[in-house]
């Protein structure tokens, strides 16, 4: 089944404007796990009906890897084509699956000239909550589930309230892990870790981490970000394969409300 | 008024005073090696942090236990420093408590109880400190880059401070014996005091009248020379956060954690790349020399990181947060403070023997932070989160990554990879850009 989307240039065509851009990515383009974290997204959108687009072809890396990789230069290019693109569409609103993009396009462009109004896709669901464009209700019930705080949402941007009270909204029990919230422990992807092997050590830093959400007994893991999903999901099944999966918390909405 | 003593102690006094004004002159020297930061703007938050968490030491209180603690000394150092004052003004006009009166003589008592109270309390809190260090063994303590010196600051700085409690408190003691002998002529009758007249009985049933008077004068002098040695101590010690907390935490960053910081110099080259009316051949006639990439050496700090490298005080909170380093990676972010530090200090030095255009062949870069600790951190911003003084280890990481590749195309070679896909493709992975929307078709 085909997703229904609107690229910017369509809309354009038929001098139709959008009152938001959905910014997929590279992740949510490309990788297989977080493509299905896009399409949850997007039903989301669709369901609330929301007049958005997304760039399609036009989009290109938001230059976060290459930043955080040292590479300002390629970094700076990325951002100035990226914010020719956007200023050319008139772009004013931006929700985005990806805590990195998000901090990216929100902190980073300012000063380069792409100035965004942006979103993460859980403060942005949650406040199409409260503004009753969407019903979420407790369905979820019987299900434990721990959260994994992305560093760029939470620490980075300090976004810890949405995605807990979106949870809390489809009725899941929150198990917090020891370290949450500002003192939540990395999943071992951020600055460009995701892209490389790791350093010599003793351990790698998505098994200590999975390791403590295993003890929280939750049955799934919830997260926000594509690569957390990513380097959970690889040491859910290093450790404990089959008993524990792990979810987007767009996903989760996508399940509650069975879209 | 003045006598021997007075010019004794003015003397001590001031020498003291004099090598710690030219001591932390070179510090401050060293901190301005750093380059020049911006305008700081937001100034009303600025002091809004300096007073939550310098002050009100905000960030120190995820850690409760340790915080009381902590704060006890803190309000007790600042406290029993009013009574310097007052030795010192004694010290000068060789006077024994001057600012004591019998009018006033309850204030005068009240003000000096307060003061003991907060001595016990000292005492108390550098006790358990002594233990977590030697003997509970907090691991973060004992971490590799504490051998040696860092782990006998840690201790020494203890113990000046039981030295210091204890001459005080037996200072007072002494003084309360006195004046109840025959030379209490000399001494006023200042009321009790409620924590060393703990001490008196066991003086007094002991000792003779003139040793006590020798204690009381040895003690007096023992407190305050044990303070002058202390200030100057500073210099030499991670103690210095006492004072540069305070910039410190003025100076810090004001924006979300994620951000990082835009260089203009690179702003610069890539919007001159991107003009297709940009004549390459047209510029750079007298610009001077091109501006160096990225951090290879404490000159290429800003000052905020060198300040912040002279603020920490080794408590490793940072590291024990750090993923990296929780997990068996060389990266410390501590490490990485205490290395700017070290080496401002020798590049310092070197200015001072040797002139200002020395060069001793060596960089913060490889002779104390190797590339390998730089590529272990994950840029969770866990260590700025934990640091209570709000210190940055995370900027220096990226800024030395940024002359690694910037400059020396010194990145690990998947990352390489990472750039030419992001150049080639737009993505960090090898798919065609015509791809991009592609998720919307399958399920």
């Amino acid at each position: 089944m085909n997703i229904e989307v609107n690229t910017m240039a369509e809309m354009k065509s038929r001098n139709e404007t959008p009152d938001i851009l959905f910014w997929v990515g590279s992740a949510g383009s490309f990788d297989d796990r977080a493509k299905k974290i896009t399409r949850s997204f997007v039903k989301i959108l669709n369901h609330a009906k929301i007049n958005f687009a997304v760039l399609g072809v036009e989009e290109s890396a938001s230059g976060d890897v290459a930043k955080r990789a040292g590479n300002e230069f390629l970094f700076q290019m990325q951002a100035l084509m990226n914010i020719e693109v956007l200023n050319g569409y008139e772009v004013k609103k931006i929700v985005t699956t990806c805590p990195h993009d998000y901090n990216t396009l929100k902190n980073e462009y300012k000063s380069l000239g792409g100035i965004y109004d942006v979103y993460h896709h859980t403060e942005y669901i949650y406040k199409l909550y409260n503004e009753k464009k969407i019903e979420l209700t407790p369905n979820l019930n019987n299900i434990s589930i721990t959260y994994h705080d992305p560093c760029y949402l939470g620490r980075g941007n300090g976004i810890f309230d949405a995605p807990r009270e979106l949870l809390k909204l489809i009725g899941v029990k929150l198990a917090e892990m020891k370290r949450s919230r500002k003192t939540s422990f990395c999943c071992g992807a951020g600055g460009a870790q995701m892209f490389k092997e790791p350093e010599k050590g003793n351990q790698d830093i998505n098994i200590n981490r999975t390791t403590e959400a295993i003890k929280t007994k939750a049955s799934k893991i919830a997260t926000s970000c594509s690569f957390c999903n990513t380097m959970l999901s690889d040491g859910v099944k290093n450790l404990a394969e089959g008993t524990m999966d792990v979810m987007d918390i767009c996903e989760l909405i996508v399940l509650s409300k069975n879209l | 008024m003045f006598s021997i003593n007075s010019i004794l102690f003015i003397t001590i006094f001031s020498l003291s005073c004099i090598l710690f004004y030219r001591n932390i002159k070179k510090i401050i020297r060293n901190i301005n090696l750093g380059k020049k930061i911006g305008d700081v703007k937001n100034k009303p938050k600025r002091w809004k942090q300096v007073f939550l968490i310098a002050f009100g030491q905000k960030k120190m209180f995820k850690k409760p236990l340790v915080a009381f603690l902590h704060l006890f000394v803190y309000v007790g150092f600042v406290i029993i420093n009013i009574e310097v004052i007052e030795i010192i003004l004694d010290g000068i006009f060789n006077t024994h408590r001057i600012l004591f009166s019998d009018k006033w003589a309850f204030l005068y008592r009240t003000m000096i109880n307060i003061f003991e109270i907060f001595a016990l309390l000292v005492l108390f809190s550098v006790v358990v400190f002594l233990v977590r260090r030697n003997i509970i063994k907090v691991s973060r303590f004992l971490s590799s880059e504490m051998k040696g010196w860092p782990t006998l600051d840690g201790n020494l700085i203890l113990i000046f401070e039981i030295f210091l409690m204890s001459a005080f408190l037996m200072m007072n003691a002494c003084d309360l014996v006195l004046q109840e002998s025959n030379l209490s002529y000399k001494y006023p009758k200042t009321g009790n005091f409620i924590v060393s007249s703990l001490l008196t009985p066991f003086l007094s049933h002991n000792l003779s009248t003139n040793t006590i008077f020798v204690l009381e004068r040895f003690f007096w002098w023992f407190h305050i020379i044990g303070i002058l040695g202390f200030l100057n101590y500073l210099v030499i010690s991670k103690h210095l956060h006492i004072i540069f907390a305070f910039p410190n935490t003025y100076y810090s960053n004001l924006n979300p954690k994620g951000q990082f910081s835009n260089m203009s110099s690179v702003t610069n080259e890539v919007k001159m790349m991107l003009d297709p009316n940009n004549d390459p051949f047209a510029q750079n006639q007298d610009q001077g020399p091109p501006e160096r990439f990225g951090v290879k050496d404490v000159n290429d700090l800003s000052k905020v990181q060198i300040l912040g490298a002279y603020s920490c005080t080794e408590c490793g909170r940072c590291t024990s947060e750090c993923p990296a380093n929780q997990t068996g990676k060389k990266l410390s972010p501590r490490k990485i403070m205490m290395d700017i530090r070290d080496r401002a200090e020798e590049v310092g030095k070197n200015i001072d023997k040797k002139g200002k255009d020395f060069d001793d062949n060596k960089s913060l870069l490889n002779d104390y932070i190797s590339p390998e600790e730089l590529w272990a951190c994950t840029s969770c911003n866990a260590c700025v989160e934990a640091c209570p003084l709000n210190i940055d280890p995370l900027s220096v990481i990226i800024d030395m990554r940024r002359y690694l590749v910037m400059e020396q195309s010194a990145a690990p070679a998947e990352l390489n990879n990472v750039f030419t896909n992001i150049e080639n493709n737009g993505a960090p992975w090898q798919f065609s850009a015509s791809d991009r929307l592609n998720w919307k078709y399958d399920e």
